[in-house]
């Protein structure tokens, strides 16, 4: 269903091509010198989307895991600290935590004497981390949580103290359920990525705007930019499924 | 006199401002078997729960072989090993096969070989009459199967004590005996045990004596034979001719 309807959208856009003097394909005809050199320009873009979101992905992941312990705890100082991070973080629009990481950070570093410069790349990378951190805390919080309490009491009763409840019985059952939502937040962190064009950093949104500037074709341009997401979000959520019904036959 | 198994002494617990139980006083004899009947919410769970601390009492005292449950001692822990429990719903690791889940507290509590865990498992496994599964994962049983599975798990752990907390209400009719049966074998071996069960055939072929919980007290403390015929308390004669009805 979903390759016919991509497949139902390209052939309307591209029966446009000559029918209408209002399209203008040529700008990524592969078929010409001067579109192949703009394809060319638009699709290597993907390396740095991919690069971005797999480092912020990975980092999420980490800062997640140390927000989310907090919140398992039993005592209530604990949990609240994960509540204020997680409500706090899950506030703050991207942009403006982008642009508070970018232009705003360097400046509190160096009024502590850290003299560091954020380049886009790593500034896009920490914002993105950061602002993900907070889902992926409340997918590990919830994942644990979810394992039911008379697993924890079976476990205790055969004698198992904390750490190895945690490590033989809760775990093991957790991160099946854990695997999933985690692999499909990538999906948002892909297509957050998009606003590190505006602090210049070269990914796919950056490259499709400045194309727009000197070819001034932005349907065209912004439509193939839009595939370009959709190719890549297809292929990550085709994987995500695949680990889905990996998972599920391990449980039998 | 001999050492008591079990022993509750003027034990009170409450869930916030709800008094759950009300100076419960119990002595259970090595080798005494239990069986602890009550409408629902009466606080039979909670009783036996705070005797292997899955739930802590507020006040009074509550000893196993004369060991007192307080603090985190090392004698607690002995204390606690001594007892096994087997839940309504199971609670098999569903992520383990069935000797996995018996061989569980034998190689990481107990610290044995997995050569000598596996043959415990198997033992007990042949105990509870279900050689055959052990591979099998604890979705792939039925109800019975599962909870025999369990009391296989407890046992692995050779306690002295086995507490019951509605073993077979979970359980389709059909499968019933079969586990009810293996807890007569567990009986006749000697094993103390405290069985929170509606299943009066079974109390009365197994019960050394009959308690009744009502509103957070034991009510009535009989061996079966007056239990049934003569019960003392109006609210234990209303409660057992509406269970004995049908
Ligand atoms: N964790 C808890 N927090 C608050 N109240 C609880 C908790 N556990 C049990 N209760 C309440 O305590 C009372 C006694 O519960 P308990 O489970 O011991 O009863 P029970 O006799 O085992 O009943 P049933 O036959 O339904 O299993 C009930 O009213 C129940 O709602
Ligand atoms: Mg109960």
């Amino acid at each position: 269903m979903k390759r016919f309807l991509v497949a139902a959208g390209l052939l309307l856009l591209l029966s446009g091509c000559s029918s209408s003097t209002a399209w203008g394909w040529y700008v990524i005809d592969p078929s010409t010198e001067r579109g192949r050199i703009n394809l060319q320009f638009l699709i290597s873009g993907f390396g740095n989307t991919i690069l971005l979101s797999v480092i912020a992905a990975v980092m999420s992941m980490f800062l997640g895991l140390i927000v989310a312990l907090p919140g398992l705890s039993d005592q209530r100082g604990w949990r609240w600290a994960n509540r204020v991070y997680v409500e706090f973080i899950r506030a703050i629009p991207l942009l403006p935590m982008l642009f508070w990481v970018f232009y705003g950070l360097p400046v509190v570093l160096k009024s502590m004497g850290i003299k560091v410069s954020i380049d886009p790349f790593w500034g896009a990378i920490i914002t993105l981390a950061l602002a993900d951190s907070a889902f992926t805390a409340e997918i590990y919080r919830a994942g644990i949580q979810s394992i039911a309490r008379g697993q924890r009491e079976a476990a205790q009763t055969i004698g198992l103290n904390r750490a190895q409840t945690m490590r033989y019985v809760i775990l093991p059952q957790a991160i099946r359920r854990i695997l999933p939502p985690l692999a499909n937040q990538f999906i948002y962190i892909v297509k957050m990525s998009a606003f590190a064009s505006v602090i210049g950093m070269q990914e796919l949104t950056r490259r499709a705007n400045e194309l727009v500037v000197t070819e001034y074709r932005p349907l065209e341009i912004y439509t193939f930019l839009i595939l370009e997401y959709l190719v890549l979000v297809l292929v990550i959520s085709q994987a995500v499924r695949w680990l889905e019904n990996r998972m599920r036959v391990d449980e039998r | 006199m001999q050492q008591a198994a079990i022993e509750l002494v003027g034990v009170n617990k409450w869930f916030d401002s709800f008094h759950v139980l009300k100076d419960i006083d119990l002595t259970v004899a090595p080798g005494e078997k239990i069986v602890v009947c009550g409408p629902s919410g009466s606080g039979k769970s909670t009783m036996v729960r705070c005797i292997n601390r899955l739930e802590r009492h507020q006040s009074g005292t509550i000893r196993i072989d004369g060991i007192e449950l307080e603090g985190e001692g090392r004698n607690v822990r002995t204390a606690l090993a001594e007892i096994g429990m087997v839940f309504q719903q199971f609670n098999l690791f569903p992520h383990l096969s069935v000797l996995e889940n018996l061989m569980l507290g034998p190689l990481k509590v107990r610290g044995k070989s997995r050569a000598e865990a596996e043959q415990i498992a198997r033992r007990y496994l042949d105990r509870v009459h279900i050689p055959e599964q052990a591979d099998k994962y604890p979705g792939q049983l039925s109800g019975g199967q599962q909870q025999r599975v369990a009391i296989a798990r407890s046992l692995c752990m050779e306690p002295r004590i086995m507490l019951f907390d509605e073993p077979t209400s979970a359980l389709d009719p059909e499968m019933i005996s079969e586990v009810l049966d293996v807890m007569v074998e567990l009986a006749a071996e000697g094993m103390t045990m405290i069985v929170v069960t509606h299943e009066m055939g079974f109390a009365r072929k197994v019960a050394d004596r009959m308690i009744f919980m009502d509103r957070g007290e034991i009510v009535e403390s009989n061996p079966p034979g007056p239990f049934f015929s003569a019960p003392e308390s109006e609210r234990c004669r209303a409660f057992l001719d509406r269970i004995l009805q049908h």
